[in-house]
């Protein structure tokens, strides 16, 4: 009996997994193929610009969402990604765009290593108070360097050809590779998130007592999570600037920080795909705001979405939606 | 993102009866609409100089024609750029593949210009900037899709310079933004100092933006300068201005000289700080009859006198629509033709010109900030003491870098 | 004549007055930060926004209600002071159980609707408000002309400063408050109203921001997005303190106004940098922050 029961247990156990990864690759299956009709439907320029921002905001998730660090500079790594791009692809036209992509993915990483060992020094709210100082002060650097045009922004990067034969004039082109480097990015998290490294950062965020105690060393982990984040914010700023053909200041401003902040409370903090859902509706917000009468009131209604997440919404749309699901139907 | 486009309908003025008076250039009107887009800050640090009013000034210029074109009505979508180049690059993209839009107007802060700019020439759109300061809007970012209308800093900081250093205010200490534009205007006013017989003796970079001035302005007290130039823009011109003033630096015997300074920042900072100021400007309301009359409709919608940036989008506006009447089309190429053809002369601009880099000159003026004493109402803020002729104001095509200019 | 690395004695005593003023206002408002932190334990991101609301309440309520800065000095601390109660008790006391980081983003929150909103009715340009008239002119120190105005916001600043530590330090609230800081269980145990005594605390540090907020009117134009970027420094300026202790904030206050002060005559390029610099600075050395306590 006993032994019988040891035999059939795990294979129960395997198979409600098997069927929930089942259903968790169908669902991934459906979202691209939803990712890959998309363009025909709405506006592919727009599309983009709502994968670069979920991007970022995965990115920003990462840290957050997994190893509970509330970066209060990110936009510095957005804006580095971009401004270094920018900068490659316009003065150097035999550049291909990926390898300009590369270049200020690369820089925004090694940014990231900088910020990460002070930021990292301090805890909790410091280190929040850390991270936006650090963010100004790349802010005021960006201002006053030669090469980013100051407020005249970074003008005429190049789509150019990637690898050199794939012209990204044509918007749906570019927006492929848009959503290539999207998949890349988010399925990078998604590793990351699975594997062992993820495990203990989530160990850390929960108890980092703890976790130091068992032997880890707390301080590498989180300086890594961070380094990763800032590369793929990085990422997504590079290829930011590839499709707008542009990098300014909004990038480095601390707005920035706060709305991705935003785009990731508001989708769900620690969710894969909160992030994505956030910066969606933010993205779209804003764009539907700007238009419309209410234009001025912007900042007012993104703060009072600010407000109400806070108080009375914390696990984000997606984090409410998997409540509901699990109380239903299961 | 259907969506989005439904909810978009905006703030739309569609105006006047749509007569169906279907003239035969009605045919060429594409979509039978002129389809006109604002794009401005609406809502950070611009919003004074264009903003809101500016669209209103935009709408009264639709109303006065008559709110159609040969039959075809005008169509006017806003949207607030933010400030931000690629939500304004992004908004003119979607204007133009979606909508149609035949001209966009507005356009303040310079790194949503170029950007939008770019874009134009690309699909072949036409825009009129009226916001912007920068002149190289019209030299090295200059496109065959874009004008420059109301001013840009080149008259600005030549025209200041060369008149203050004409009456007597040789030395020079210049506070200069630490950025590529304030370095741009810090090189133009010491060359026409210079050129002009005046000698800058000494000056300081100061971050951008800066709050605290004091240091700057004690730093200028010590530099025995004559007059103290700000090379700077917006807040950081305000707060240099408010600081001097607190630590008495006209009456010490100094003056100051403002090299991009608008009608709404001499308002908000008050003649006490601002008295004596000298400035160059594209318009000012009070400056004859005509632009009077214009201002007090204006006052009346707004509660606000207009500030030139405002004017100029009337003005532009009107000169727009006169050209599509006249060239029977909005195809972005003849309209642009036609307009260079015909010369700008209404209550904003006088001996108004298009030149072949886009830019629009016209005459300028020097003025003078009253004291409180001599203003006799709220609105009663500059002297104009002398004109700056056209095609002596702006930068001479000879000098230009723009490539649709032959050199 | 006295030259100290390369710049006259009195241009540089100068630029150190003017350092000091500029000190004062960050004295104050790390001052407001560290008092809501020790028994909040949240950090107060409307506290450049409440610094503005303070600057805003006496431009209006001189423009509409006629009262003057003196009154303004005393009235508008208490106003927006009772407005930032009215946030605790509604708003972050719903909070208050959770991760600290909330708080912050609450208040973060808060911030852009303040500003927002002011910048809707008031624009951008900002708007100034008049110096008191007995405070108009200026001194003659024999090495700079001060206005008057700057030397009365050093020595009242520095009076609220000491006031504050007073109060904290050196009476029975001021006990409850740091017994609060260190055990508020046990506090509520002994019979202290905790709530109570975390709304007047809040209250009190934005009633600080308030106060140099009005401080700050006759200074600076009065602009809804005066607060903001300010802030950013004052942030740094607390990392560099540490928010442990009272007259550190104080003095991490006044220092960094002087060595800002300083670079804008040696180079000026980097007076808006210079902070941070020394916050990474300190951060490599001690990472603690000066006057920290915490690991």
């Amino acid at each position: 009996m006993a032994d019988s029961q040891a035999i059939k247990a795990p294979s129960a156990v395997q198979e409600r997994q098997k069927r929930a990864d089942m259903r968790r690759n169908l669902f991934y299956i459906a979202l691209i193929a939803i990712g890959l009709v998309a363009p025909f439907v709405a506006y592919p320029v727009f599309l983009m610009k709502i994968l670069c921002f979920a991007l970022f905001a995965c990115a920003f998730n990462l840290l957050l969402g997994y190893a509970g660090l509330l970066s209060f500079g990110h936009a510095a790594f957005l804006a580095t990604g971009g401004y270094v791009t920018g900068y490659l692809l316009a003065s150097y036209p035999g550049l291909t765009p990926e390898l300009g992509i590369i270049g200020g993915t690369l820089l925004a990483t090694v940014l990231g290593g900088l910020f990460g060992v002070l930021a990292i020094r301090r805890q909790g709210i410091y280190f929040a108070m850390v991270t936006l100082a650090l963010a100004q002060l790349v802010y005021f650097m960006f201002v006053q360097a030669p090469f980013t045009g100051g407020e005249d922004g970074l003008h005429g990067v190049p789509r150019g050809e990637l690898f050199g034969f794939i012209s990204l004039r044509s918007n749906l082109a570019m927006y492929y590779f848009v959503f290539a480097v999207f998949l890349f990015g988010f399925a990078l998290i998604q590793r990351t998130v699975h594997s062992p490294f993820g495990q203990v950062l989530k160990a850390i965020r929960e108890n980092e007592p703890r976790a130091i105690s068992l032997g880890y060393n707390v301080d590498a982990y989180k300086l890594l999570a961070f380094v990763l984040s800032a590369a793929l914010a990085g990422l997504a700023g590079s290829t930011k600037t590839v499709v707008f053909q542009l990098a300014s200041l909004t990038d480095a401003h601390w707005h920035m920080s706060g709305e991705v902040i935003l785009m990731t409370l508001l989708g769900g903090v620690g969710t894969l795909l909160g992030p994505l859902m956030g910066a969606g509706i933010v993205v779209s917000l804003q764009h539907v705001l700007a238009q419309s009468p209410l234009g001025n009131w912007v900042n007012v209604i993104l703060g009072i979405i600010f407000v109400v997440c806070v108080l009375s919404f914390r696990s984000g749309i997606v984090g409410e939606l998997t409540k509901m699901y699990r109380k239903n139907f299961k | 993102m259907t969506f989005i486009k439904k909810t978009l309908t905006a703030s739309i003025a569609v105006a006047a009866a749509t007569t169906m008076a279907m003239s035969t250039a009605h045919a060429e009107i594409s979509d039978g609409e002129v389809r006109i887009g604002y794009l401005a800050d609406m809502s950070g640090t611009y919003r004074d100089l264009a903003g809101p009013g500016g669209q209103r000034a935009l709408e009264m210029a639709v109303a006065d024609f008559g709110g159609s074109v040969n039959g075809a009505p005008i169509v006017v979508f806003s949207a607030d750029d933010r400030n931000s180049a690629d939500v304004g690059a992004n908004t003119v993209r979607e204007w133009i593949d979606q909508r149609n839009v035949d001209m966009v107007a507005g356009l303040v802060a310079s790194s949503v210009t170029i950007a939008v700019t770019r874009v134009l020439e690309e699909n072949n759109g036409l825009g009129i900037v009226s916001g912007s300061a920068a002149s190289s809007i019209t030299n090295e970012h200059c496109t065959p899709n874009h004008i420059h209308w109301v001013y840009d800093t080149y008259p600005l900081a030549n025209g200041t310079a060369q008149a203050v250093v004409e009456q007597g205010g040789d030395s020079w200490f210049l506070l200069t933004a630490d950025y590529a534009f304030g370095h741009a205007l810090e090189g133009d006013v010491r060359r026409v100092v210079e050129e002009s017989g005046g000698e800058v003796v000494g000056g300081v970079r100061h971050p951008f933006p800066t709050s605290d001035f004091s240091s700057y302005i004690l730093q200028a007290q010590g530099s025995g300068a004559k007059i103290v130039g700000l090379a700077n823009a917006g807040a950081d011109t305000v707060n240099a201005i408010t600081t001097a003033s607190q630590f008495g630096l006209v009456q010490s015997g100094q003056q100051l000289a403002g090299l991009l300074i608008f009608l709404n920042d001499v308002h908000a900072l008050g003649l006490d700080a601002t008295q004596g100021l000298l400035l160059t400007t594209g318009w000012y309301w009070d400056m004859d009859e005509e632009a009077r009359e214009w201002s007090e409709r204006y006052y009346e919608e707004m509660g606000r006198m207009p500030t030139m940036v405002q004017a100029g989008i009337y003005s532009s506006t009107m000169h727009y629509l006169k050209a599509v009447e006249a060239a029977g089309t909005d195809d972005p190429e003849v309209v642009r033709a036609q307009m260079a053809e015909m010369p700008v002369e209404d209550f904003f601009a006088r001996n108004g010109s298009i030149r072949e880099d886009g830019r629009m000159v016209h005459d300028m003026y020097l003025a003078q900030v009253k004291s409180p004493e001599e203003s006799t109402g709220e609105w009663d803020l500059y002297e104009i003491l002398s004109t700056i002729p056209a095609d002596q104001a702006y930068r001479p095509l000879s000098e230009s870098q723009c490539k649709l200019v032959q050199n | 004549m006295t030259m100290i690395f390369g710049v006259p004695l009195a241009v540089f005593m100068g630029q150190l007055t003017l350092g000091l003023v500029n000190g004062a206002f960050y004295a104050l408002l790390s001052l407001g930060l560290a008092v809501i932190f020790g028994l909040l334990k949240i950090v107060n991101f409307a506290h450049g926004a409440q610094y503005m609301l303070g600057a805003f309440a006496a431009l209006l309520g001189f423009r509409y209600l006629g009262i003057n800065y003196w009154l303004a000095l005393i009235l508008v601390p208490l106003v927006v002071g009772g407005f930032g109660m009215l946030m605790e008790r509604f708003l972050l006391r719903r909070i208050a159980h959770l991760d600290h980081l909330y708080g912050l983003l609450l208040t973060f929150g808060l911030a852009l609707i303040f500003e927002g909103t002011l910048v809707n009715f008031f624009g951008v340009s900002g708007a100034r408000y008049a110096t008191p008239e007995v405070l108009q002119g200026g001194l003659n120190l024999g090495f700079m002309f001060l206005p008057t105005y700057r030397a009365w916001v050093l020595v009242a600043a520095l009076a609220m400063c000491l006031f504050t530590w007073f109060m904290i330090e050196r009476t029975r609230l001021g006990a409850y408050l740091r017994a609060g800081t260190e055990n508020s269980e046990l506090m509520q145990a002994f019979g202290v109203n905790v709530p109570l005594l975390i709304t007047l605390t809040y209250g009190f540090g934005v009633a600080l921001a308030a106060f140099a907020g009005v401080l700050a009117a006759p200074l600076y134009p009065v602009s809804p997005t005066m607060g903001s970027s300010l802030l950013i420094v004052v942030f740094a300026v607390v990392v560099i303190g540490g928010m442990g202790s009272i007259m550190g904030a104080i003095l991490t206050g006044l220092g960094m106004g002087v060595i800002e002060g300083l670079t804008k005559v040696y180079y000026p390029e980097a007076s808006n940098t210079v902070i941070f610099l020394v916050m990474i600075l300190v951060l490599m050395l001690r990472p603690a922050g000066l006057f920290g306590k915490e690991a």
